[in-house]
């Protein structure tokens, strides 16, 4: 008996030395641990296959993308203001927007994303462009369901996050093919009126 | 210069198929069809009939080019049994090369699409346009 639990203990240490490389890196490694796209392609691909059997339509799909993308928002977001020593958490409209197009979007893919712009007919609405979204890349829609946006995944994770802030808003995407960029996604953010409201008060009272 | 690109499932059904010139027979959708099957069943006859080989698999056997005066046919299987065929001018000896960047191409656009049904034609504007490329770079 005892040297069985031996052997397992033995056993066990050597697993774990192995594993050690992969999977027990240290979370404060940002810049370490990435994930194949391939894999993460087939992933997504997945959750789009098993969720379209499981709604009504399309708006319904994209709720239901939008909902998954929320809850990697919240973990992302927490898992951020643990990493990143020099942001600090953002509750002005305009900052938190910065920062999911620079720090939010360089620790999803290593890259800012392509623009931030303000909706000219709105004032509540700002814009988030990303030319190339590498996690929709091998993403084709079909003719069919042309009115999907694949991106409602990222509009999810933008979603949590904006509320993190403190700057709740409804968040949509937008697949606006341009030329050699036929995934161009514009993710739009509609703050909630009592945002705006705050925003102005804020904003007087300087 | 590529006239056209087939792709045939492991069951022979035609999955893929495009022309790139004017210079081949166009095809109507049932004559595709009929071509893949036909294609399909001798090369399974091809890979039978030929005397075996030790040691190469079942996949190296079967048909790889076909020639004739005008064009030579390519055909690539992979080990899965999918068959990329690309039909050519005389000037290309060899388009391994080729259909096997075009295999890549069917496992990123294709199998990586979550609108993709298994065993089913290929409708992925992404696997076109990559395609397209490919055939114009040769």
């Amino acid at each position: 008996m005892a040297t069985q639990a031996g052997n397992l203990l033995k056993l066990d240490t050597r697993v774990s030395k192995r594993s050690n490389m992969l999977l027990e890196q240290s979370t404060a490694k940002p810049r370490r641990d990435k994930v194949g796209l391939g894999a993460f392609a087939f992933l997504l691909a997945e959750i789009i296959r098993y969720s379209q059997n499981r709604v009504l339509g399309i708006q319904d799909l994209e709720a239901k993308m939008n909902e998954i993308g929320k809850r990697v928002g919240i973990r992302v977001f927490e898992l951020m203001m643990w990493r990143e020593k020099s942001v600090h958490r953002e509750t002005r409209v305009l900052q938190t927007l910065v920062f999911i197009n620079t720090v939010v979007w360089r620790a999803l893919f290593e890259k800012q994303a392509d623009s931030l712009g303000r909706s000219t007919e709105n004032d509540d609405e700002y814009m988030i462009t990303d030319n190339e979204p590498a996690v929709l890349k091998y993403i084709s829609v079909p003719k069919e369901m042309s009115s999907f946006s694949p991106g409602a995944f990222l509009a999810g994770i933008v979603e949590a996050i904006a509320e993190c802030c403190q700057c709740p808003a409804r968040v949509t995407s937008h697949l606006v093919p341009a030329e050699g960029m036929p995934l161009k996604t514009v993710i739009l953010l509609k703050f909630d009126k009592e945002v705006m409201d705050r925003e102005k008060r804020l904003d007087s009272g300087k | 210069m590529i006239h056209s690109v087939f792709i045939i499932n492991r069951s022979g059904g035609l999955i893929y198929n495009k022309n790139y010139t004017q210079q081949v027979a166009q095809f109507s959708s049932n004559e595709a069809l009929i071509f893949a099957g036909t294609f399909h069943g001798i090369h399974a006859l091809a890979s039978r009939i030929s005397p075996a080989l030790k040691g190469s698999a079942t996949r190296d056997l079967g048909i790889q080019t076909i020639d004739t005066k005008g064009f030579r046919l390519h055909c690539f299987q992979t080990p899965t049994g999918i068959k990329f065929i690309a039909v050519a001018d005389l000037l290309h000896t060899s388009l391994v090369d080729v259909l096997s960047k075009a295999y890549r191409l069917y496992c990123d656009y294709a199998l990586k699409n979550p609108f993709y049904n298994l065993e089913m034609p290929i409708r992925s504007d992404m696997f076109d346009t990559m395609l397209l490329q490919l055939v114009q770079e040769n």
